[in-house]
């Protein structure tokens, strides 16, 4: 099972590099590169929820952490693009650490850990927009200035295998996470919390652990997503879209598992383009939130007849559910 | 420093509006304490209904007031449906599933509505839209007024209708225990689903208190929907009375701090009580249940 997966994940890596060599336009490789960063995000609460059983439905506060310290420690205080990302990855990590503080030493579990999460990104989102420093509803724009130096990659290729790189991180993160103790007293937690304190494990120090591993991997994207379009409001950072597409892509894909959220991002944002292109094309103009709809669709048919995901679907009905990792 | 007169204006506004929010919150508290799910899809389903009290306004000029008396019969009809034809059979009796299932509606409703409506903000314009009373030293929004009334009237039925009625008894006898409820020859789903089209039915009356004098888009449910969340946690997860104090405590609490801090961070003292009370007292004020 181990060097299965091992295996499986080169190949993946493998045949995703080698996309742009069939991929040459502009508009696919857009495409692919966001999809990427919308699995890393996906990884990120992959992690929390997928393996720990915590569903968060705010996790556009870590995204829009990492994305909006991505772009202010460039314009406000000059900091190199290189130096920037790892500081953005830690400081969505310690907000993933203080907001599982909170919220777990309170014991918020099930819908009520949801509640806080989705709160904690509005406040998030009502105070980027407020507050100067981050530019207000205005946004920030970080300055183009093409350059590997940068950041800023002038071949479009290049940006893709960076985020490639981070998507492939995340697999590898991911598979280790399963095979590790942490990742077996974290589904401890997941199946019956109570009962791991029973057996010992200190579900207070798994779960943190959990969120601030998936609030870290979160902001990755996040800070992506801002020098891949180097504008950012609190909309599109702290947005509701975010914490959607971060929970949508595992569910469908395969929750709790290694290439479920990939795959489910892949499926979703693909499903998303065809569905707007073939209306757009059929009505004669685009209509807005349609790919969304289908998103919401899709989210309920998963839950209500492949609780699995499609990995689930693709292994059969014939082990149990939440059932071990491909 | 600010007039007291301005202050005491801006308290008496605070709790009409707290009324209208009660109403909200009523629906959701209700859900909760039979369910014991949250109901993501509240906000949309709010906005879903504004929209039809603005269809009924322009299409056959149906006055808000009257309409309610269409829309809160097809609204419980509705939420009966969901409940019993989607959210039950799709989630498995699972409460993360149920948390999915209603966040999936949500999505669904509300981009629909802003594929049929668009984004632009609509409100529908009725004579007595700006009409006011005076009340001693206040002017009191008419439309507000009776918003407030209605909202504790709604109230009132709805407590009696839990206490007295048959289908009252058994609604809380399966919050109480289903499982016993369902060997007393209870329908367990057929009462979860009436207890959703009441929910849905709060909604559609508040939509018909809200319209006269509120703007409707595709997500202007959902500024309500936090703000009832509040008031469920505040007030304690499924209790009435709660969450008739929890409205008007938060309907205050937005009027002085929009007074205050001014409209963009207005709404953050809602959210700061929010946050503050899951954390530190996540049974409500009144800390009737764990």
């Amino acid at each position: 099972m181990n060097q299965v997966s091992w295996t499986a994940i080169l190949g993946v890596a493998a045949a995703l590099a080698a996309m742009p060599i069939v991929m040459t336009s502009n508009v696919a490789l857009n495409f692919v590169t966001f999809a990427g960063i919308i699995t890393i995000a996906a990884q990120g609460w992959n992690i929390l929820a997928g393996y720990g059983g915590q569903f968060s439905f705010g996790h556009a506060a870590f995204f829009g952490t990492g994305a909006y310290a991505m772009a202010l420690l460039q314009v406000r205080f000059g900091v190199n693009a290189w130096v920037a990302l790892p500081i953005a990855i830690g400081l969505g990590g310690l907000v993933g650490g203080l907001v599982g503080l909170l919220s777990f030493r309170a014991r918020l579990r099930g819908s009520y850990f949801a509640l806080v999460t989705l709160a904690f990104a509005e406040v998030f989102r009502i105070l980027a927009n407020a507050w100067t420093f981050t530019g207000g509803a205005a946004g920030v724009l970080v300055p183009l200035q093409v350059g590997t130096a940068n950041m800023q990659f002038a071949d479009k290729r290049m940006l893709y295998w960076f985020v490639l790189l981070f998507v492939v991180g995340g697999l590898c993160l991911t598979h280790m996470v399963s095979r590790s103790r942490f990742g077996a007293q974290l589904v401890a937690v997941r199946e019956n919390e109570d009962a791991a304190r029973a057996l010992g494990v200190d579900t207070l120090a798994v779960k943190l652990k959990a969120i601030v591993l998936s609030a870290a991997i979160t902001a990755t994207a996040g800070s992506l997503y801002a020098q891949k379009f180097l504008y950012l409001d609190a909309t599109i950072a702290y947005g509701p879209w975010i914490s959607v597409d971060a929970l949508l892509a595992p569910i469908v894909g395969g929750i709790g598992t290694v290439f479920g959220p990939l795959l489910g991002a892949v499926v979703l944002l693909g499903f998303g383009e065809v569905t707007k292109t073939i209306l757009g094309n059929l009505t004669g103009g685009a209509i807005p939130g349609i790919d969304l709809v289908l998103y919401g669709v899709l989210l309920i048919l998963t839950v209500a007849y492949a609780p699995r995901g499609i990995l689930g679907l693709l292994q059969g009905r014939s082990s149990a559910r939440h059932g071990g990792n491909p | 420093m600010l007039k007291s007169e301005i202050i005491f204006a801006a308290v008496a506004n605070g709790l009409l509006v707290g009324g209208v929010y009660a109403l909200i919150a009523l629906g959701l508290t209700l859900v909760y304490g039979v369910l014991h799910i949250i109901n993501f899809a509240h906000g949309a389903t709010l906005t879903a209904a504004m929209y039809a009290v603005l269809i009924c306004h322009q299409a056959i000029g149906l006055d808000p007031y009257i309409a309610v008396a269409a829309l809160a019969p097809l609204f419980f009809g509705l939420g009966y449906f969901v409940q019993r034809f989607v959210i039950g059979p799709a989630s498995h009796g699972d409460d993360s599933n149920i948390l999915l299932v209603t966040l999936g509606l949500s999505i669904i409703i509300e981009n629909a509505l802003l594929a049929g409506f668009r984004s632009d903000t609509r409100s529908i314009d009725v004579p007595y839209g700006f009409s006011v009373v005076e009340v001693g030293p206040l002017l009191l929004s008419l439309p507000k007024l009776i918003a407030f009334v209605a909202s504790f009237a709604v109230a009132a039925v709805l407590g009696a209708l839990l206490l007295k009625t048959d289908t009252g008894k058994a609604i809380r006898a399966v919050a109480k225990e289903k499982t016993g409820a369902a060997l007393m020859g209870i329908n367990v789903d057929h009462i979860y689903a009436v207890t959703f089209g009441i929910g849905a039915a709060c909604l559609a009356i508040a939509a018909c208190l809200l319209m006269p004098t509120y703007l409707v888009n595709p997500r202007s449910g959902n500024a309500f929907v936090l703000v009832a969340f509040t008031i469920v946690v505040l007030g304690g997860m499924g209790s009435i009375g709660g969450a008739l104090a929890g409205g008007l405590i938060i309907g205050v609490v937005e009027s002085l701090s929009g007074l205050f801090l001014g409209e963009s961070l207005g709404q953050i003292g809602i959210f700061l009580i929010f946050i503050l009370v899951l954390l530190l007292r996540p049974t409500g004020l009144s800390g009737a249940r764990t």
